[in-house]
């Protein structure tokens, strides 16, 4: 009988970590629906950036309040988590404390983890504040309207109770501590919890470890909950930031891909041995598709981007397009294609892995030609993004699908091409006529 | 004035058995737009002045194909690139300088996959270099003390990190500098960029060459400088279209150092 704790606890940590990596793996097998990368080079620069831009946060702090927030809560996240290691070895072993051993260590440790709980706690109410109350623009955009307002709080709902039910075993176990409690070995300091001790005055010892109990278990459950949704919410970044931060790009902003597939074509039309009839050989495959008009046009790095959007506007506020009223939100790009992403993968798991067409995709279900044709190339929203993320690539992927495989430009762009293939420049004017500037 | 401009082409060049230091990409703006043109012939003198041995490519220069691949037309971008790297590969060109940071970014970034590779210098780089090098003087003149913004353009400053060279520049007028709120990396388009000049605007509430000039007004600045021409088109609007025309002038970095030493 007395396993039976540790059993239920074995039980919801399989379970817990075992659905989590169960949707993980459809991330991953959804991600790889796009094409696939060429081999990654600079791979030096490539943890540089990692250390410096994921791990360091240098482009958070571009926005200073944001910024210092995010910290908070990010290095709170990070250091409390070896807490949960000790939790987790706790709940499996039936011990109380494991790592108490550690004496002072134990100590400064438990009392860094209260500071960052109290500080977490902080961060997050003021995050809270500044999308309910301050209603900073960029939450209350057309895009943000519904789920992804409601998964911006839930968010900081979790962590509100996750760090209260943290402070509150603490506060109970120095309760018990200081009582003289069995099991309750003298163990920590408590500078934040301490401050919570007469709430428990007059308790009794029974109370007591019931709240204690009731802590530990509803903080260790609720972390696992938690693990859960990020499946289900826009907060996959605290994973996904990482790896999409080292497949971020090297190359100057402004070097835009160059499509092999045109290059062959061009280099074959300007070769004079090529034979200008002849036919494609019965095998060939069937001529590859110019552009994106769905997710699966998208490499996977582009995929990847989407999923670990994380909805912060950024983009969006720095669009020069977005700021003059225009349709276009780069964040509503990336939303998008990960709404479109996470469809193709509900059809897949619905039809046993074989994508069933159904009559939709990313261009004009969810991005509009209008939205497109918005862009001026201008990179601020490549350069806003504080995890590498490029939604520039997307637009000019549909950009090339309109053009080259619908015909689709708008009319303007159309006389403007004519003029270049014409006359070599963007105007009606003849190219025998180029240095005329010289005697004017 | 014109008469003094020594404009020599790569053919010219040739026929002599030589090459020049450096190839003047002039781009189709510097070429045949009426206010881009002023821009290039101040370069010119500049170049003239400093003893540079340029050459243009002159009518067989054709547009580098950065308009239609913002657009999306990959397959006219890349006739277009192609056809160039073949002229100046013919012409054997090592180094080239333009007036124009669409040309710049995309001879510099997006030719060399396609054959062509070449070093690629914007032209307040190459003033800057020339500067250095003891070769151009600048100095303040009539701009000294004045009251000066500088309107990074996307393509120099985000695509291609270039951010001090233009201002060194400007600091060497002696002006003052002024920044808007949105500057350097942070810089606000001027609504031209991904073949925007050539089409009407999507429906918004304001147009963005507005709000930039707007922007730019607001620092005090007399004069905005710029590094691009269709920044300068753009700005150049946008000072009408705020009734400020006659108060503020858009000046290419290029023209102001060649006015102030009344080149």
């Amino acid at each position: 009988m007395q396993y039976i704790p540790n059993i239920i606890f074995l039980f919801l940590l399989v379970a817990g970590i075992g659905y989590f990596t169960k949707n993980i793996l459809k991330v991953i097998r959804n991600i790889k629906l796009g094409k696939s990368i060429k081999e990654i080079d600079n791979k030096a620069e490539r943890y540089a950036n990692v250390a410096r831009i994921a791990l360091g946060q240098s482009k958070m702090v571009k926005r200073p309040v944001s910024g210092a927030l995010h910290i908070i809560v990010y290095v709170g996240f990070i250091v409390i988590n070896i807490e949960v290691l000790e939790i987790i070895i706790d709940g499996l072993f039936g011990t109380h404390r494991v790592f108490a051993f550690l004496g002072p260590v134990y100590d400064a440790l438990i009392a860094i983890f209260e500071v960052l709980a109290f500080l977490v706690l902080v961060g997050v109410i003021a995050f809270w504040l500044r999308r309910n109350v301050i209603k900073l623009k960029r939450f209350w955009a057309n895009e943000m309207k519904g789920w992804p307002k409601q998964d911006g709080n839930i968010i900081l709902y979790f962590e509100v109770v996750l760090m209260i039910l943290f402070l509150t075993m603490n506060g109970a176990d120095l309760a018990l501590q200081n009582m003289g409690a069995d099991h309750y070995t003298q163990a920590g300091s408590f500078p934040i919890s301490g401050f919570l001790q007469p709430l428990f005055e007059g308790m009794s010892e029974a109370t007591l470890i019931l709240i204690e109990r009731a802590a530990w278990w509803i903080h260790i459950v609720g972390i696992l909950v938690f693990l859960n949704y990020l499946y289900f919410s826009k907060h996959l970044h605290i994973m996904l930031a990482f790896p999409n931060v080292f497949y971020g790009r090297t190359t100057p902003k402004g070097q835009f891909k160059n499509n092999e597939t045109v290059t062959a074509e061009v280099k074959m039309m300007m070769d004079p041995n090529v034979d200008p009839f002849a036919a494609p050989p019965a095998d060939a495959p069937a001529p590859e598709k110019f552009g994106a008009s769905d997710v699966m046009d998208l490499n996977q790095i582009q995929l990847l981007n989407a999923y670990t959007c994380t909805e912060c506007g950024r983009c969006t506020d720095e669009c020069p397009a977005n700021k003059t009223g225009k349709k276009l939100s780069p964040r509503k790009i990336m939303m998008d294609t990960r709404d479109r992403l996470q469809e193709v993968g509900k059809n897949l798991d619905a039809n046993k892995g074989v994508f069933v067409p159904d009559n939709k995709q990313l261009l004009g279900d969810y991005i509009t030609t209008e939205e497109l044709w918005a862009c001026t190339t201008c990179n601020a929203c490549v350069e806003a993004c504080p995890v590498s993320i490029d939604p520039l690539s997307i637009i000019m992927d549909m950009r090339q699908y309109l053009v080259m495989e619908q015909s689709a430009a708008p009319n303007e762009l159309n006389v403007t091409m004519t003029n270049i293939e014409n006359n070599g420049a963007p105007w009606p004017f003849n190219q025998q006529d180029r240095l005329n500037w010289k005697n004017d | 004035m014109s008469e003094q401009l020594h404009v020599p082409t790569m053919a010219e060049f040739m026929a002599q058995g030589k090459q020049p230091e450096v190839l003047f990409w002039v781009g189709c703006a510097g070429s045949f737009d009426d206010r881009a043109k002023k821009i290039t012939k101040a370069f010119v003198k500049l170049l003239n002045n400093a003893g540079v041995e340029f050459a243009v490519l002159g009518t067989e220069e054709s547009c580098t194909g950065d308009p239609a691949k913002r657009a999306g037309n990959e397959f006219l971008f890349q006739m277009q690139a192609v056809t160039n790297i073949e002229v100046m590969n013919a012409y054997e060109v090592k180094k080239i300088v333009t007036a124009c940071p669409h040309c710049f970014n995309t001879i510099n970034n997006e030719y060399p996959q396609l054959g062509g590779n070449y070093e690629v210098m914007h032209h307040t780089q190459f003033l800057k270099s020339l500067l250095n090098d003891g070769r151009l003087k600048v100095e303040g003149g009539k701009f000294k003390g004045k009251k000066i913004t500088f309107h990074d353009p996307c393509y120099l400053g985000r695509a291609n990190g270039e951010y001090e060279a233009p201002r060194d520049l400007l600091k060497k007028l002696e002006v003052e500098l002024v920044e808007m709120k949105r500057c350097k990396s942070k810089g606000l388009c001027c609504g031209a960029g991904g073949a925007q000049m050539f089409k009407e605007p999507e429906p918004g509430n304001k147009d963005i060459n507005i709000e930039r000039t707007e922007e730019a007004i607001e620092t005090g600045a007399k004069i905005v400088a710029a590094g691009c021409p269709f920044c300068n088109t753009m700005m150049t609007d946008g000072v009408k279209g705020t009734g400020k025309e006659g108060a503020v002038e858009v000046m290419d970095v290029a023209e102001m150092i060649a006015s102030a030493g009344e080149l």
